[in-house]
């Protein structure tokens, strides 16, 4: 009799229980290796702090991250992309930082109804007409950085600025979102080569031109370069010089040191900006970590943060596309950049700060918040996007 | 452009040109005398820069911290001559630039274990970290004590090649290897020698470089290809060539920066000539290097 009941009771047992969600998968590629390494590394370290102090359970749902090296390479990473898809089945692929790496990818996490939380590369081409239902931007639109340092350069009443950028489409779009809010002369406006060294010849003209502020974006090495170069000219106490954050960010101060202090510049978040979740945030990495977070630490905390919101928003059922691209844009998450919506165009409006570079109480060279240039921000390629 | 301008652009391309040439003399000579093609040399530039980098803090100076990281660098250049280079000298070049291509994939990992993945902080000693008044041009001191050790390394590649007894070696292993082989000479330590000098080479280029550019994880990479263009153009293994090709890139390089994007202003409207400058400015070595391949195809000064 209770050997025939046994089959039964466990049948029953089974019914009993609740349907179990599927488990969370999130696919981390991102730039583990070469001369970009340092970017990927703090995004992929500051995702791990947020997963962590979730216990390991983003939305409450069991996580699997499945992390890649892309080489900062756009094959690369659309390889990556593709086996996590179609073997991992991963729902969501985030830690991408290059910008044509995330335009690479779109298409394949796309196609594969696979949400993509860009935690750094926020591009104008997904921003503006070929935005996407399936990509999310956790960090800034790449312009919104630049327009700050315009706005900011043309309130002190800079009425003849130096243009620098390297000679590639962010460059472009650098200098053009500079131009958009600033409205005074352009004194020169050169573009470099790509992973340029030397910067004696450019720099020679500038101090021929004389123009009574420079604004230049160098991303990493290049940055070094420049920013060392700059100093060693005498141009450093003789032209005010300007950037966007990510040209005087943590991963470039460290190695420049004293060159860049007192160097104004703009960014969605700084390690000072006051808010608890930024402060518990700044403290936890650093005692994780041992070194102040960048901005790429704090964005791919927030990113984690996003993805929590918004699986615990529809309740850990993922299979529901719809629904979970809702609860995307409506996550309120608690980012260390303080309150920040999404835009139709599922980029972020938020607050861009002024940023100076100082030495902190320990010595050590960081930003410090002077000012809020633009409060909810909304990026310039929005209405350009036909999603609602 | 006026004359002051001018001429600071022509030091700026000397001294572009001397930083190359520190570099290209021990390419060129380890590919000249060991017939050795090794892609590694940037790597022992980044080792160079890093361990300055490293010892300015410890030994408190960067005089002492810069001759040790050379010294270090020549022998970490002779170790890895001993355990991976020893073998390939029979195979043929593909193998070499493999093993080599090897060898930089290694040293970036090592370098990233040893100093993690972000640029470390490298600057020149506070003495030579202002500008020096020139004739009225303000000029960085730094970049004049890299001219500087740049000419003293050629006068002692000079004297060391022309009138010792080591240097004879060079030229006769250059000219005639086996020759040199059947003559009862200790081929395994003159290859050695010669790979060390390369490296301490390499290392110094590193260690002048560190404080004006990025040090950084494949640093070595983004100078070497340009290191190429300086030996193919000055003919492989010759020391003059490496010299008289660097000074050309430098200067051709730096004049094309400063002066084609305002060349191109004067007949077409400002985004167009930025743009066409920018491109052919970033062309203009390879050009130079294509001219010269044209008209003497074995380089400027070809060793033998």
């Amino acid at each position: 009799m209770t050997r025939k009941l046994l089959p039964l009771a466990s049948a029953l047992a089974l019914l009993a229980t609740p349907v179990m969600a599927e488990p969370l998968k999130i696919g981390l590629i991102t730039t583990l290796s070469g001369p970009g390494a340092g970017l990927g590394i703090d995004i992929r370290d500051g995702f791990a702090l947020a997963l962590e102090q979730k216990g390991g359970k983003l939305g409450g749902q069991d996580t699997q991250v499945f992390e890649a090296d892309d080489q900062q390479k756009p094959d690369v990473a659309v390889g990556l992309a593709n086996r996590m898809v179609e073997r991992d089945r991963v729902q969501v692929v985030t830690g991408i930082v290059w910008s044509n790496l995330a335009l690479a990818l779109m298409p394949t996490l796309a196609g594969a109804q696979t949400f993509f939380i860009s935690p750094n590369a926020g591009p104008s081409q997904l921003a503006g007409a070929q935005c996407n239902p399936y990509f999310f931007n956790a960090a800034y639109q790449n312009d919104q950085i630049h327009e700050a340092v315009g706005q900011h350069v043309q309130d002190k009443g800079h009425k003849k600025v130096y243009l620098m950028a390297p000679n590639y489409p962010a460059g472009k779009d650098a200098l053009a979102g500079f131009k958009r809010f600033y409205k005074g002369d352009v004194a020169g406006e050169v573009y470099t080569q790509v992973g340029q060294l030397d910067y004696a010849a450019e720099l020679a003209q500038l101090k021929a031109a004389a123009p009574d502020a420079v604004y230049v974006f160098y991303p990493g090495g290049m940055g070094i370069n420049f920013i060392k170069q700059y100093e060693q000219a005498g141009l450093k106490g003789a032209v005010p010089l300007f950037g966007p954050g990510f040209s005087f960010d943590q991963d470039i101060l460290a190695a420049v040191g004293a060159a860049a202090l007192g160097v104004k510049n703009s960014a969605q978040w700084s390690p000072d900006l006051d808010n608890p979740a930024n402060k518990a945030f700044v403290a936890a990495f650093k005692a994780k970590y041992g070194r102040i977070p960048s901005m790429y630490a704090a964005q791919g905390y927030d990113s984690a943060l996003l993805i929590d919101a918004a699986v615990k928003g529809v309740g850990g059922e993922l299979k529901d596309k719809d629904k979970l691209r809702a609860a995307f844009k409506t996550a309120k998450v608690p980012s260390v950049r303080g309150e920040f919506t999404f835009n139709n165009n599922h980029y972020p409006i938020h607050n861009i700060y002024l940023r100076e570079v100082v030495a902190g109480p320990d010595g050590a060279i960081t930003n410090k918040t002077v000012a809020t240039v633009f409060a909810n921000h909304a990026d310039a390629y929005a209405k350009d996007c036909p999603m609602k | 452009m006026d004359a002051l301008l001018l001429a600071e652009q022509g030091l700026n391309g000397l001294q572009l040109g001397v930083m190359l040439f520190l570099m290209a003399a021990g390419l060129t000579l380890v590919f000249g005398i060991m017939d050795l093609i090794n892609l590694a040399h940037g790597s022992f530039y980044m080792v160079g820069a890093y361990l300055t980098a490293a010892l300015v803090p410890v030994l408190g100076n960067f005089p002492l911290a810069l001759v040790a990281a050379v010294l270090l660098t020549a022998l970490i250049g002779l170790a890895v001559e001993a355990v991976a280079l020893r073998t390939l000298y029979r195979r043929d070049h593909l193998d070499q630039v493999l093993a080599t291509f090897g060898l930089i994939l290694f040293f970036n990992e090592l370098v990233k274990i040893v100093f993690g993945p972000v640029p470390i902080f490298l600057n020149p000693p506070a003495a030579l970290a202002g500008t020096v008044d020139l004739f009225g041009l303000k000029y960085p001191a730094f970049r004049l004590t890299i001219l500087a050790v740049g000419i003293a390394v050629a006068v002692f590649l000079w004297l060391l090649i022309a009138k010792t007894r080591l240097g004879m070696l060079i030229r006769a292993g250059a000219t005639n290897r086996e020759m040199v082989m059947a003559l009862g000479v200790d081929v395994r330590l003159l290859f050695g020698l010669v790979f060390a000098l390369g490296c301490g080479l390499a290392g110094l280029a590193g260690a002048m470089a560190g404080p004006v550019l990025a040090v950084q994880v494949g640093m070595g990479e983004q100078i070497l290809i340009l290191t190429f263009v300086v030996i193919v153009i000055g003919g492989i293994g010759s020391i003059r060539g490496a010299l008289v090709g660097a000074l050309l890139v430098g200067i051709v390089d730096t004049m094309g920066r400063a002066l084609l994007p305002s060349a191109f202003r004067m007949v077409m409207d400002a985004a167009s000539a930025n743009a066409a400058g920018a491109a052919l400015a970033s062309m203009a070595i390879y050009v130079l290097m294509a001219v010269v391949l044209a008209i003497k195809p074995k380089g400027l000064f070809p060793a033998a």
